[in-house]
Formats: structure tokens, sequence, C-alpha cells
């Protein structure tokens, strides 16, 4: 008996009909939601996306190929700052300057690749290493006048009423919808990327990167061309950051929470699909969003309830789901692809 | 003497901290023959087995397969010569399925992933696997997962097999099914095989020629009937059940 081929089951996997009507549902909301949601509602769906587009992009490095980042805001930092030097001290508008930035940010990412592939620096190490780079950049920009060093590196703000989409000047709602194309687009793309042959070989490499090397998958060439993807799209994320908040300073954006921030999402949404990073984006600031508010509601003010919040968030998922919420609720929700019926 | 070897093992030597574990072994493995490989645990086996593909570098001596030397390739690099291997100890691709631990393997020869994935299928379909091609490498018992090992290094399309102890903890069927796969392969294809083995039934059912290693020195090698008969094998390995 000869089987039919059928699309990539697992991490690869496709929706089912019931599962396309959802997102169909889904998209619609979301691309009519800035005309009927309030400007609080509009900056919390900007934040969810902020993190699902960097949760994505770290996805590619770690869900897909197993290495461990925990310095990604280095390539926020790093993109932000890139972008916004060149529009404030050269006048160059971010849909140019945003190459300059994933340029930037894809160096930084080869010289850890290198660095960690080249010497079998793997594992805890391999994260030790992203974190020291982040944290060295992070030293460096808080010197560095050029850029306003500690004290700040600003962007003229722009007037709310008049939209420029050519120098990223303009309303949240412009913002969301950018944001939302980044998204999209990201989404499309690591789906894309994940039936391909380099998928497979970073799923090869994740789950075993000796049987790997021994099928034939050069595991340096394809290890580098994770990290430079993942932080050739965050960079993007630092980008936005830069000109949606007009502000960069290199204890905030290069801070180690940020980098934890960024990793949370898809790993409580699960690691290395496709849409975890989206669902573990929005349970997270929704409901994180929502305690804070409660709390002040009643009159209590507590610094760090939010932390305390992702630590229990963590905890719970780590104990009760450790392959993340999405797995779990398309198998609920009867949306993800059946075992032996995958299409 | 006249074909050239496929594989030459040539004067080849690790150490492991003092400790000979391959020592100046030299053995030929002719194309389209099966080769098995046997010795007491700790021989040297899997070592030699490392050297050849390439995830150790021998220490002194070269291996030249196909007419070039392949010490010190990377393990990739001897993958891409045509060498495919098995590990003794499995390394399933634990969260990917059965077909996507072969296609990875088919993938080696097409960036194609649809083909890849016939190719797979028409693998899995050889080794009885295909039935059960959407459940997760994880869910495999041991005698699958040996199938699997098997599966995926076919999917490179190599030249050579390496297996390393692929029989081990099969049921006596189950072996002769696994060496009716292999004499297939051989038989049909060309297939080179040098493997490791503990399990006589199945090497004396296949190879042509026996090599022993003990103490990382090749102590013996011939024709399976002579090698079992040889008293010093018989002394350090086979011992008195074999000599029947």
């Amino acid at each position: 008996m000869m089987l039919p081929p059928s699309a990539s089951p697992g991490l690869a996997s496709a929706l089912n009909k019931r599962g396309v009507a959802l997102l169909a549902v889904l998209a619609l909301v979301l691309v009519a939601l800035p005309w009927f949601a309030s400007s609080y509602v509009l900056s919390l769906a900007i934040v969810i996306l902020y993190f699902a587009y960097t949760g994505q992009a770290w996805n590619v490095m770690m869900g897909f190929c197993g290495q461990l980042s925990l310095g990604h805001s280095l390539y926020v930092g790093v993109g932000g700052y890139a972008a916004a030097a060149l529009f404030v001290h050269f006048g160059i508008g971010p849909w140019l300057g945003v190459w300059a930035a994933m340029g930037a940010c894809m160096a930084f990412g080869a010289v850890i690749g290198a660095l960690a592939f080249r010497f079998g620096i793997g594992g805890v190490y391999f994260a030790l290493l992203t974190i020291a780079f982040a944290e060295f950049t992070r030293i460096g920009f808080d010197h560095w006048e050029w850029l306003g060093a500690s004290g700040g590196f600003f962007l003229p703000v722009a007037q709310r009423e008049f939209n420029d989409p050519f120098n990223l000047r303009g309303s949240g709602r412009m913002f969301y919808y950018l944001l939302l194309a980044l998204d999209v687009l990201a989404f499309a793309f690591c789906t894309w990327l994940l039936r391909t042959r380099i998928g497979y070989y970073w799923q090869a490499i994740r789950e075993d990167p000796e049987a790997a090397q021994a099928l034939g998958v050069n595991t340096f060439r394809y290890k580098m061309l994770a990290v430079l993807i993942s932080s050739a799209m965050t960079s993007l994320a630092g980008v936005f950051f830069a000109f949606y908040y007009n502000n960069l300073f290199p204890e905030q954006i290069f801070n180690m929470g940020r980098s934890i921030e960024i990793i949370l999402g898809p790993i409580i949404g699960g690691l290395g699909t496709l849409f975890g990073p989206i669902l573990g984006a929005a349970m997270l600031t929704v409901l994180a969003d929502g305690i804070t508010e409660a709390l002040r509601m009643v009159g209590l003010e507590i610094p760090g309830v939010k932390q305390v919040f992702y630590g229990l968030c963590l905890l719970a998922v780590v104990i009760y789901l450790p392959q993340g919420i999405w797995p779990a609720l398309a198998k609920r929700l009867g949306i993800g692809p059946r075992d032996g019926h995958r299409q | 003497m006249s074909e050239a070897a496929l594989l030459s093992i040539r004067s080849v030597s690790r150490r492991f901290r003092g400790l000979s574990a391959v020592d100046n072994v030299s053995f030929d493995v002719p194309p389209g023959h099966i080769v098995a490989l046997i010795g007491p645990n700790g021989a040297g086996k899997t070592t030699l087995f490392n050297l050849v593909s390439g995830a150790l570098t021998p220490d002194s001596g070269d291996i030249v397969f196909a007419g070039r030397s392949i010490a010190g390739f990377r393990p990739d690099q001897v993958c891409a010569a045509g060498i495919g291997r098995t590990f003794q100890l499995v390394k399933p691709f634990a969260g990917l399925s059965v077909l996507d631990n072969v296609l990875v393997g088919a993938l080696h020869h097409t960036t194609r992933v649809a083909s890849a994935r016939q190719k797979a299928l028409a693998i899995l379909e050889r080794l009885s696997l295909a039935d059960r091609c959407h459940v997760p490498a994880a869910a495999l018992t041991l005698p699958d997962r040996k199938r699997l090992e098997v599966a995926r290094a076919l999917a490179t399309e190599p030249k050579l097999l390496l297996l390393d102890e692929v029989m081990a903890g099969l049921r006596p069927t189950e072996t002769d099914q696994m060496v009716e796969v292999f004499r297939r392969l051989n038989r049909e294809q060309g297939l080179t095989i040098l493997l490791i083995e503990h399990v006589m039934r199945a090497v004396m059912a296949l190879s042509r020629e026996i090599h022993v290693l003990n103490h990382g020195e090749l102590i013996a090698s011939g024709a399976p009937e002579d090698v079992v008969r040889n008293p010093h094998v018989l002394e350090c390995y086979l011992g008195e059940e074999s000599a029947v």
C-alpha cells in the first residue's frame, strides 16, 4: 500500500477548514479594529502585535532551530538606533533606514553565530554569549554621545493629525496597520520557511544535531542562517519601536528584561509553532494589563505585579502544558490537523 | 584483487588519552560486498565507524573512499561523499514524524520537499514502516527506531552503508526480515554494506567477509566460515558456544 503524499505534519501544520474559517474571522476583526476601538484598546493591540512579531522572529532561532537566544533586545536596539540615527542625523527615511538596520543586526548576529558555532559553544553557553553581546552593546550605547548616550536619543515628535507613511510619522492607526502587515508577512514567511528544506534541516538540528550532520546537513551553515534571519526580522521591530515611541534609551531598549519579554510569548504559546508566538503575546499582554488595571481600580498599585504574573504564567505552562498553549488549544478547538489525516 | 576497494582503511589509529581505541587497523571493503566487523565490547568497532563517518578524526593513517581520502572530513561531507550511517544508540528526531525523519535524509539530493517526501515514503515502505509514517518518532518501539535509523541513512542514497548494531534487540523473525532487506538492497542496487553486529545469525547470513577487532587491533580477517573457526577469535570473542 502506497500512502498518498501529504503536507508536513507536526510543526509545519496547516489548519483544517474550520481553522481557516476562524482565521478569516480573526483577520476581519483585526483589520476593522482601529475603526471601533478606543485609543486604549488600540495601543494595547499594538503592544500585542509587537510582541507577536518579535516572538515570531525569536522563534525562528529557538523554536525552529533550537538555538536559545536570551539577548534578542540587542537586535531591537541596534535596529532601532540604526534607523533612527540615519533619520535624525542624515534625513534618511525609515524605508531606507530599515535596510541599514537589518544589515547592522545581521552583522551582530553573524559575529555571535560564527563565534559560537565555530567553537562548538551550544546550549546554555550560547545563551550566555547572546546576553553578553546585548549587555556590552548596551554599555557601548550608554557612552555613545552621537546617539545621545545614556540621556536618550529622540526623534522629532510628529503631528498626529497628518499621516506621513514615508517617514513613519503619524497616528496610532497607521502604526497599527503597519505592524499588522509586518505580523502577517512574518507569519507567511515562517510558514513558508518551515515547508522548505531549510525548515526541515532546522528542525533536524533542533532535535539532534549529530544525526542531522550524519544526514548531510551542514549544521554550521544552517544555524548561521537561523541567526541571520532571526536577527534581520527582529531589527524591523526595532525600527518600528524607534518611530512609534520616538525615543530610545540604551538602559531600556537593550535591557535583559526586554529580551525575556520577547521570549515569553512563544514559550507560553508554543515553541516552534506558528500560532504560538501570536497567541502567547495576546494572552500575556491582555492578562497582564487586565490584572494591573483591575488592581488599580481597587486602589492598589503594586510595582512588579506584571513580572510576578509572567512568572506564574510561565510556571503554569511549564508544569501543565510543556508544549505550550497553542497545540493543546488547537486540539481542543478541533482546528489543528489530526494525526494521520493531514492536508 | 583486480577490483579497487570502495572503502580502504589504511593503518588507521586513534587513541583516547593514551588508550589505543583503534590501533593500526587496515582493511578494504570492495564495492558490492557486505562486510562485517565483529569483536567484543570495547574492541573499537564504533570508534572505527566514527572515524570513517567523520565524527572523529584519525590520529594517523588514511581512509580512502571511492578513490579519495576522506580522513578529517566533517560528517556532512562524508555523507555527501556517499557514506550513510546509523547510530548504535539510536538518534531519532523525536519531535518529528517518522516520515519527516526520513524526509530530512531524502532532502540531501533535492531541495524539492514533495519529491523528497515521495522517496521517503518508498523507503519506509521497503522497511515496513509506512503504516507508522505519521507517528512521532518518539512513539516508536526500539526495533522500529532501529529501522528508522536505516531508513534515514538510506534516504541519503549512500554508496556505502555503515550499520552499527541494527539487529540488536530484534526478535529472530525480525532479524531475518532485516537481513532480507539488506540482501535485496545489496543485490538490486549494488549497495555496499559494512556492519558492526553481535547477532551472529545476521552476520553469517549476510557477510562475505568478516574482520575481527580486539583491543583496537585487527586479529582476524576472512571468509565467515574460516573466521568462526579461528581459535584466536573463538578464545577472545565467540567463545565455546559457537565452536559447535
